[in-house]
Parts: structure tokens; sequence; C-alpha cells
């Protein structure tokens, strides 16, 4: 089948998801990024290999986090670097998405980091540009977060070594999450036997169990045994409503504290893609805890990028 | 004056007869079939050798971008689309700018249309005021106006008392309203059928809920209020077995659905087509097939082309900020006779579905091949292939779901009234 993020050679050309993407080539990123870790302890942080190549940031939505790490993950590979924020609808700025993006092209762009309030955005950009310049997803609608996936894998390959006899366990608002589904598509394809999402029914979405997870819908339940536990973040917005009657009745009944940790193996690391609600999804002695590698899949974060744009910049045309 | 057809297969869906003979066309009606009516003489002859010969297409719902739409000159090229399609009747959708809520909107409508000489357009008035959902409009005035029933078409009556006297005030007129069931609040926000496809893509979803629970509050309306409905677009299985639950009860309930739902389903919605983005959307492929099983066994009287032209500004757009809709006028009857050849369904059964079933629904004296019937008509070649290339489209809409598809069976003429709506370019 037509895969848009591959060329004929089999080589990344768009990051738009994980979904469909071989092991080959998650390995690969993750990889890459091994090496600019491993660099930036010997002291090398700056590298060229974006060197000369124009990178515009298109932040559609809003983003405090990931634009920064895509921003230090570019200037460490040596990009001109042009970020713009755009924070209304394509539709209701006057402009059309294609119109903006044909623009910047015209500017000399070679890759464009997107994030957009609609699923699937970065695909109708990646069908639209010219061969050559590539497309990342910095995360869509409700559909793919594929870089914080990857940040995500290698923080689980980083302290588990590897993933063929991992349960990982995800846990809260599945149904809005792009972070969840790019999660749930790369651990399968990278072997995890069992991959859990644990939440209400309100927060799953339909027949989420064909993405290859096991569903459950106690925490306790969900929790036991596994070796890694990712806490996802509940939006303001949807703490009251006809999805959940109160953030405190969350945070008792699917909230991580140490209690409910405890049912997971001894050794098991908690994640969170962030920001957090401490008291909601998380409670700070377990966002703050031994077990958290939060803070480390930020650092993470930005090799994983740097990874991703560096193998873009590589594809044959 | 007498026109001869010549040599055409005869195939009148009905009755399922065929046979090749020739056709006698005298003061816009069938005037003999195998021989000259007595006493007269051909005028013209058309030759249709190796074309099938069909009663003229009749769509239940296309939209046609007028009023709103004069200075692009839409209506032209719609109903240009709609004869090239082989459609020679066709229901007008209220959803224009102005809605059609004024008996003068409808009488300059028609009186365009008819000015045209190419298909015949049958208006829906619009149900409420401006499709705002609150104020019935003059039914009685509209439907002397030439309206013949009144829909929503795609605006929401979220009011279930005004649904209810709207049903109360038709039945009164003996009118039989058409509802699109899908309840605002369980489908709001979402933009794909809510199943597997969705939950991949992170799609907001329409739940099939949105329109199972539509329904049983027009089947309870009905009940109490004795009115008769035609439900548009279905699209659920559960849907459907409450309309032929509903139906042998004993309930004046039809119902229709696009051809696009005969034929697709959520998973060809890939990677975010806009083209996929249709409204109602794109259910399961178990709806799909319940929909092709339900236009077998009669629950289903008619399918529509739904045709809804979408300009390229409002179709080049992320999957959900895209505009629903699709052109559909020129492929409803290769789409039809896809269907009867993938599913072994007999030809005259199928072509039923897009000629004497919405017939037979709008009460009209046409969609058959007889003596004494108007002679609407479709020749085609049934053995002519073609590709599905945007700017070949006669419709202003140049998106649709099939675009680079191959069609088999192609419309050389459209006969309206017994004058010549359409020879296909380069056609004898």
């Amino acid at each position: 089948m037509y895969n848009p993020q591959l060329n004929s050679h089999g080589e990344l050309i768009h990051l738009l998801s994980t979904e469909s993407l071989p092991a080959r080539i998650l390995h690969q990123i993750l990889d890459r990024a091994a090496g600019y870790v491993a660099a930036g302890d010997a002291g090398e942080k700056k590298h060229s290999d974006l060197a000369g190549k124009s990178v515009f940031n298109l932040f559609f939505e809003n983003s405090t986090r990931t634009r920064t790490t895509f921003e230090i993950a570019q200037k460490r590979l040596s990009a001109d670097v042009h970020s713009l924020n755009i924070q209304a609808s394509s539709t209701a700025k006057g402009e059309t998405l294609l119109d903006t993006i044909h623009n910047l092209e015209a500017m000399g762009a070679d890759m464009f980091v997107v994030r957009h309030a609609e699923s699937g955005a970065p695909f109708l950009i990646a069908k639209h540009v010219r061969p050559g310049v590539a497309v990342v997803n910095a995360g869509d609608g409700r559909h793919a977060h594929p870089t914080q996936a990857l940040l995500d894998m290698y923080t689980i390959r980083h302290f588990k070594g590897d993933f063929r006899n991992l349960t990982v366990a995800i846990v809260g608002d599945i149904l809005h999450s792009r972070v969840a589904r790019s999660q749930i598509h790369a651990l399968t394809t990278l072997g995890c036997p069992e991959v859990r999402v644990i939440g209400p029914k309100t927060l799953l979405p339909r027949d989420v169990e064909q993405l290859g997870v096991r569903v459950f819908h106690d925490l306790k339940e969900g929790l036991k045994g596994v070796d890694v536990v990712i806490a996802l973040r509940l939006q303001n917005e949807r703490m009251n409503g006809a999805l959940l009657p109160s953030a405190n009745e969350f945070n008792q009944f699917y909230g991580l504290s140490r209690e409910k940790l405890a049912l997971a193996q001894p050794d098991a690391i908690v994640m969170h893609p962030g920001p957090m609600n401490r008291g909601v999804e998380i409670d700070s002695a377990v966002a703050d805890g031994k077990q958290s590698v939060i803070l480390d899949q930020v650092t993470f974060g930005i090799a994983v990028r740097m990874a991703v744009m560096s193998i873009l910049s590589e594809a044959r045309a | 004056m007498i026109t001869l057809i010549q040599n055409g297969r005869l195939l009148d869906p009905a009755s399922g007869h065929e046979t090749v003979a020739d056709l006698y066309l005298a003061d816009g009606r069938i005037a003999g079939i195998g021989e000259a009516p007595a006493g007269h003489v051909a005028d013209q002859t058309l030759d249709a050798a190796g074309l099938t010969v069909i009663p003229g297409l009749i769509d239940l719902a296309a939209r046609l971008g007028e009023p709103g739409g004069e200075h692009k000159n839409k209506l032209q090229s719609e109903l240009r689309a709609a004869v090239a399609g082989g459609v020679t009747t066709l229901c007008a959708m209220p959803d224009t700018h102005p809605a059609l809520d004024e008996p003068g909107l409808v009488q300059m409508l028609r009186q365009r249309a008819d000015g045209l000489g190419l298909a015949k357009v049958l208006p829906l008035g619009a149900l409420t005021r401006g499709l705002a959902g609150s104020e019935l409009t003059e039914f009685a005035k509209l439907r002397d106006a030439g309206c013949v029933s009144f829909s929503q078409a795609d605006a929401p009556l979220a009011d279930t008392r005004v649904l209810y006297r709207a049903m109360q005030y038709a039945a009164t007129y003996g009118i039989t309203l058409r509802l699109r069931p899908q309840d605002v609040r369980l489908a709001s926000g979402g933009v794909a059928h809510d199943g597997q496809v969705a939950t991949r893509l992170g799609l907001p979803a329409i739940p099939s809920v949105a329109e199972t629970v539509a329904i049983s509050t027009i089947v309870i309306l009905m009940k109490d209020s004795g009115a008769s409905v035609h439900l548009e677009r279905v699209s659920t299985r559960e849907g459907l077995e409450m309309i032929a639950a509903a139906r042998n009860y004993g309930l004046k309930l039809t119902a229709d659905v696009s051809i696009n739902h005969v034929h697709l389903a959520d998973i060809d919605i890939g990677y975010f087509d806009s083209n996929m983005r249709l409204s109602p959307p794109l259910r399961g492929v178990t709806d799909r097939d319940a929909i092709q099983h339900a236009l077998l066994d009669g629950t289903i009287s008619a399918i529509c082309s739904d045709h809804s032209p979408v300009g390229n500004d409002d179709k080049l757009l992320p999957f959900g900020e895209a505009k629903p809709g699709a052109s559909g006028l020129e492929l409803l009857l290769p789409l039809v006779l896809a269907w009867a050849e993938q599913k072994r369904v007999p030809l005259a059964q199928a072509l039923a579905r897009i000629t004497s079933g919405p017939a037979e629904l709008l009460g009209l004296d046409a969609g058959r091949i007889a003596v004494g019937a108007p002679a609407d008509l479709c020749l085609y070649d049934p053995h002519a292939t073609w590709r599905v290339m945007p700017e070949t489209l006669l419709s202003s809409g140049k998106h649709t779901p099939f675009v680079g598809m191959e069609m088999r069976g192609r419309v050389r003429h459209t006969l309206v009234g017994g004058r010549l709506a359409y020879t296909e370019p380069g056609a004898a």
C-alpha cells in the first residue's frame, strides 16, 4: 500500500505518524538519537547536519515545550530556523493552509514542522509540498504526535533495554490523545507484547482494542505487573461535564498515586508527556519519585528530534 | 413530430422487460414500441444500435447552487451535468442562499430551469424558514408553487416540538416530509463514523446512535401524527432494521441512500482523503453491506446522487475542515451499473432504484418504458469505459470519491420530453 512517509527506496521523507512505519525506521531514529546523546555527553553539542537548510516551525496550535525542543534541536543541527506562531485556524485567518505553505516554499523552505488542531493536516501538507521538502508532524488534532512517541520509545529502551518482554500501561484520556495513538503504534511495531489502555468508557475511543491493546477500566487491575506506566494529560476543559464529573473523582479512580503504583513491577518506570496536572492524573509523590523518568523524556526529546530531522534531510529525491 | 429510436435494447426496469425494438416518440411521450403509431411515419431517427435505452434517471437529491450561484451560472452547469449523466428529473435541495422557503424563490428556480430545457427540476421546499429549525414555512403555498416535498437538508432540526408540528401540519395536506435522520447533539462536532477508522485517525466521531435515535423519534411521532415520511440518506445497519420494522408495522415510511454509501465505507478515507468527507459520514463495512441488502429487499426504494458540488477552496483542507459533499450526477448511472455487476444484481432491479423506484416515491408518471409514458430517456453504451477526471466533469464541483477510477457505461443521448437534451460530443 502507498505510504506517504517513505520514498521508493524505503527512506523516510516525512514523519507524519508512527503508524505503518517499519521497525527498521524506528530503530534507525532511536540509534541516531543515541549517537547525539553520546556526543552530547562527550561535550559535542553542535552538528552540521542541517547547515544551509531552512526549517519552518508552523504552530497553528499553542505549544511551548514541543516548539522549544524542536528549535533547540534545529539549532544544534545548524539549521536556519524560522518559527511562525499562527494560532488561528487556517480558514479563519483568510489565507488557506496550502497558500501559507506555498508562500513559505517560495521563500526557500526545506522542511516544515507542523502542529495543527485538525487531525490529518500534516498529511494534506505533505501531499502538496514540492518533492524534497520534508514535513514533520509536531502534533495533529487527536491523531498523532510521532516525535513524542519516539522520545518515549527512546526513554523506554534506555531504561528497559528491549521491548519484547515488556508490559506497558497507558492511563487516562485515550480518546483525545494523539500521544497515546502514536505510542500504541510504535510499541506494537517494536514488538511490545502487551500494551494496556486504562480509562473510563467516556475517555476510550470505540474499537480501541483493534489497535492491538488490552482495555482496562479498573486502574488497579490494569497496573498489575506492568513495567512501564504512562500517564496522559487530562485537558482542563474535559474535567467537568459529560465526559467526567470532576477532576477529583478522576484522580481518585484513575490518578497515579504511590499506593496504586505499588501494584506495578517494583522497577516500573513512570512517564508523562507533559505538561502535568499534579493531583489530577498524577500525584506529586509519583511525578517526583524515584521511578519517575519524566525529565529524562524531555532531555531525550531533543536528541530524538535531531535524529528525525537529520534522517529526513538525507532522503534521496 | 415523430422521433424513431432505432435498434436499441429497450429495458423497462419496473417490469424487467427487455427487448431489441424500435421506439416511437410523439408529443413528448412514448407513442409506440416495435411499431409506429397508426398512420404516422418518423420525421427524425436516432440510431441506437448497441445502446441500452432506459427511462431517464430520477434523482431524489441534487444541489444545483441556485438561488445563490447565479453569477457563476451554476444552474446551467449542474443541469448539464444531469443530462450528461442521463438524469431527466431531479429534486433540488433547499439549502440554497437564500433557502428555498418562499413561493417566489421556488417559481424563479422553476422558470430558470424550464428556460434551460435540460433536466426537469422538482424543488424541495425548506421545512423551516431559513432552515433555522424554528418556524415552519408555508407548506401549502409552496406546494402550489411547485415544491414536491419539504426538507431541512443537512440543517439541524433540534427542536422535537417543531418536528412534531411539522408532521401534523404536513399530514393535514397529505404532504410527505423528507427528513435526514441525525440527532444534532449526538452528531455534534463529528466528522467521521464512530468506528475503528475514526479511532485510528483521531477524527471526532458521529456514532450510529445519532441516526437511530433520530429514526426512533420520527417513527414515534409518525404513529401519533399519521404523517408520512421519507428518510433521506440512511447510513446505518441499525437504522435500516428500524425502518424495515416500521414498514412492517404499516407506517408510511420510505427511505433512500446515496450512491456513495452503496460503494464506500469509512476505510476508504485512507490518509484523510477529504473527497471522502460526506454527510452522513461513510459508515462501517457492515453498514455498507446492509445498505446493499436493503436495496434488494425493498427497505430502500431509491438511490440518489446526493450531488453536492464543492469547490477547491472548501475541499483542499484538513479532513475535518473540508466541506462535506461530492459531485455525483454524472456518476450515478455507471456506479449503479458497477454495483449490479459486482454484486450480481439483476440489471433491471438495480436500475429500478434510479428510475421506477424514485418515480413511485414522487408519484410521477415516469420512470418506465411503456406506451403513454413521458419520453424521458437515457441511451447508454453498456460497454464503453471511461475514467473519472475532474477536468472532464461538467459539474462546477470537481470533487468525487471516485476520481481516477474507471467506469463502465457511458451516456450517449438523453431525451427529455421527447427532445434531445444531451448528445455526447463526438457521438453520431
